[in-house]
């Protein structure tokens, strides 16, 4: 199975990011598959250099702490944030397939970005499930 | 899983490099990445242990250019191939559209090929993949042993054990002195695109 998406869905998932993640304060935000590809990503213009490298890391990482939680009995952990002094990652699960990660500095409050990385799952989801 | 962008003509695909531990994977990426530093405007990633053994991957993103238009980027991984590192092996497979399969010629390592082969193909059946069926390259590395007097392996028995029912397509070949390791990754880019033409061509045919 591929995933192929048309410039309408596209400018979609681009507008949903800009709108609630960039427009709060959100450095970098991308929309992954979990094998590591790049579906959409934006930025403030200080994002990321190596989108690729670290989209690759994500999708194991992410892996890796699924298979943890099933070891140790859970579905899956609900949160997952690495705090650093200046930037933070903060990594949503959108379904089995596709993930959404947030780098964020220290004036975007992880609650306030919570709450509006919910919403662009759902709109995301609806793309997503039109592809 | 490949990703097609329609709007910027853009296709990302994985190629993953699979095989015994020791057999060479990491050091075709290592002689890729510094043979083609023009496709690849990235650092290699690379998670591994204190000893220099491959821990989760190896990574860096391949730059093919243009393929009938579309930019194409190809991402190449290789795997950890101890035993006991198979949860992260299936982590590094999941959405896979190539396999490379680095096969030591060494003749001690000749049931740790076939062990990891058989390891593979389990692991692919985990996300509803058949060997048979995906785009496939055999390599049969450290050719360059006989030089120094080393035994290995001769290539009629290496492709009976590995190759016999895959009839994949195979080269021999030294990682370490870079003999066919570019025709290796050559042929599975090729291989993987002509793929995704087939199923593309079907995909578009369902939506219509
Ligand atoms: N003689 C010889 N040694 C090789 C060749 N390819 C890899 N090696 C050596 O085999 C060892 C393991 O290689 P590595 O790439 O780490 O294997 P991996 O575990 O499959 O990633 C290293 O010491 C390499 O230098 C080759 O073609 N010929
Ligand atoms: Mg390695």
């Amino acid at each position: 199975m591929n995933l192929i998406l048309g410039q309408k869905q596209l400018d979609r998932i681009h507008d949903a990011l800009t709108e609630n993640l960039i427009g709060i304060g959100v450095q970098s935000a991308m929309l992954i598959d979990t094998a590591g590809n790049i579906i959409v990503s934006v930025d403030n213009g200080n994002g990321v250099r190596d989108v690729y490298s670290l989209a690759a890391l994500a999708a194991a990482n992410f892996g890796a702490m699924s298979s943890m939680a099933k070891i140790v009995g859970e579905d899956e952990f609900s949160l997952l944030f690495h705090k650093g002094e200046k930037e933070s990652i903060y990594f949503s699960k959108i379904n089995d397939d596709f993930l959404l990660i947030n780098i964020f500095g220290n004036q975007v409050s992880l609650g306030f970005l919570r709450l509006k990385a919910a919403k662009v799952i759902e709109d995301l989801t609806a793309v997503l499930v039109t592809a | 899983m490949a990703f097609i962008n329609l709007k910027d003509k853009l296709i990302q695909a994985k190629i993953v490099y699979y095989g015994p531990g020791r057999g060479g994977k990491t050091t075709n990426l290592e002689y890729i990445y510094n043979k083609c530093s023009q496709q690849i405007n990235s650092e290699m990633v690379t998670v591994k242990t204190q000893g220099d053994r491959t821990l989760f991957f190896d990574f860096f993103p391949f730059d093919m250019g243009k393929i009938k238009e579309y930019d194409v980027k190809i991402q190449l991984y290789t795997v950890p191939g101890q035993v006991k590192y198979n949860s992260t092996r299936r982590l590094v497979l999941k959405g896979v559209d190539g396999v490379v399969f680095v096969a030591d010629s060494a003749v001690e390592r000749r049931n740790k090929n076939m062990i990891s082969l058989k390891n593979l193909e389990e692991n692919l059946a985990l996300y509803h993949k058949n060997i048979f069926n995906i785009p496939l390259v055999i390599q049969y590395n450290k050719r360059d042993l006989a030089k120094q007097g080393l035994p290995i392996l001769d290539i009629e028995t290496m492709e009976m054990d590995l190759n016999e029912q895959l009839k994949a397509p195979s080269f021999e070949a030294s990682a370490l002195e870079g003999n066919n390791i570019l025709s290796t990754l050559k042929k599975i880019i090729s291989a993987t695109m002509s793929s995704l033409e087939k199923e593309l061509t079907w995909e578009h045919e369902k939506w219509k």
